[in-house]
């Protein structure tokens, strides 16, 4: 699993550095005192993982965060505790650890993510759509059935289940959101909201915090909004 | 006042004794730049710059088991955020007794 590491401190770095160097698994490919060195970076380099400092000065954890437009799983590291709640509105972080980050519980938040999602599917950066790029098989009742991705154009998260609308359909699915985000095309789809992922193809209008969609109004989280209006041909 | 130790960068260092030596230098190179800023942000009363190089202190306060210092260290942090400096004398010599440890090495 290919990660980075960014802080703005030295004996940080050098610590992670160190934590990184422990597990096998891990190969840390770029160490970096501020998060713009970062970008400049991931603009050329896909890794699987960023142990990410949110505490740094001018430009902070999170502005970093808004920045990227496909996050790869991320770590957070920090001396303070407040920011947890703020870090855990983003589906990618999948862990937050306070400084100084004890050895045992670095290596949970590795496993964290090695459960979270298959290393190799990260590093391709391709998504695994069956053997016909348009084509999705969804298995309902014990039937595989056929669902023309273009034409889906929202994927609402329901408990276990989730709700795949199409302009002349509705299927409902016993999968996840995210395995639902890893099969469907990214030119095409965006997550708004953590239950929400729509096709921009589709969109009708936008107001400050929703989205209208075919014939519904899906909410637009905070921190999805400003990689929707990126995304967007704004005039 | 409580006594710093090595003992989480051991931990860390799980034998590595070029580790270390390396954290060690690391230390002795950045901490007196610190607190040559965190001297210059408070003579300035920018207390905004203050609380930042105090947090980032507070990281290797912690790293050298001063626990005490610690809370000591997050209370001076508020007291700038706040806009005081009350407490900083108590920090001050927090970062006298980690200088006197940090040469040592």
């Amino acid at each position: 699993m290919k990660c980075i590491i960014i802080d703005d401190e030295a004996t940080a770095r050098a610590i992670i550095e160190k934590l990184c160097v422990s597990v096998p698994s891990l190969e840390v490919s770029g160490v970096f005192s501020s998060a713009i060195d970062a970008i400049k970076y991931l603009n050329e380099t896909t890794v699987d993982l960023i142990l990410l400092d949110i505490h740094m000065p001018g430009f902070s954890g999170f502005d970093f965060i808004k920045t990227l437009k496909n996050p790869p799983a991320i770590i957070v590291t920090t001396s303070d505790k407040k920011f947890a709640l703020e870090a855990f509105e983003y589906d990618f972080i999948i862990d937050y650890l306070v400084k100084p980050i004890e050895p045992q519980r670095f290596e949970k938040a590795i496993r964290k993510v090695e459960a979270s999602a298959p290393v190799s599917t990260k590093v391709q950066g391709e998504k695994e759509v069956a053997s016909f790029e348009n084509d999705l098989y969804v298995n309902i009742d014990r039937r595989l059935i056929k669902i023309d991705i273009p034409k889906i154009y929202l994927i609402e998260a329901k408990g276990d289940y989730i709700n795949v609308k199409t302009e002349s359909k509705n299927y409902v699915v016993h999968s996840t959101l995210k395995k639902m985000e890893q099969k469907l095309p990214d030119s095409l789809f965006i997550k708004v909201h953590r239950s929400y992922i729509i096709n921009l193809k589709k969109i009708i209008d936008i107001e400050d915090n929703s989205v209208l969609i075919e014939k519904d109004v899906v909410p637009v989280s905070r921190t999805s909004r400003p990689e929707l209006m990126r995304r967007l041909n704004l005039l | 006042m409580e006594k710093p130790n090595l003992n989480y960068i051991q931990k860390v260092a799980a034998g590595d004794k070029d580790f270390e030596k390396s954290m060690i230098s690391v230390l002795k190179k950045e901490f007196p730049v610190e607190v040559e800023t965190y001297k210059k942000a408070l003579s300035k009363k920018n207390l905004k710059e203050t609380a930042e190089i105090v947090h980032k202190i507070k990281h290797k306060i912690s790293i050298l088991g001063l626990i005490k210092s610690y809370e000591s260290a997050e209370l001076f942090e508020n007291n700038l955020k706040n806009n005081t400096t009350d407490t900083h004398k108590v920090f001050e010599d927090i970062l006298e007794n980690m200088y006197q440890f940090i040469n040592k090495l």
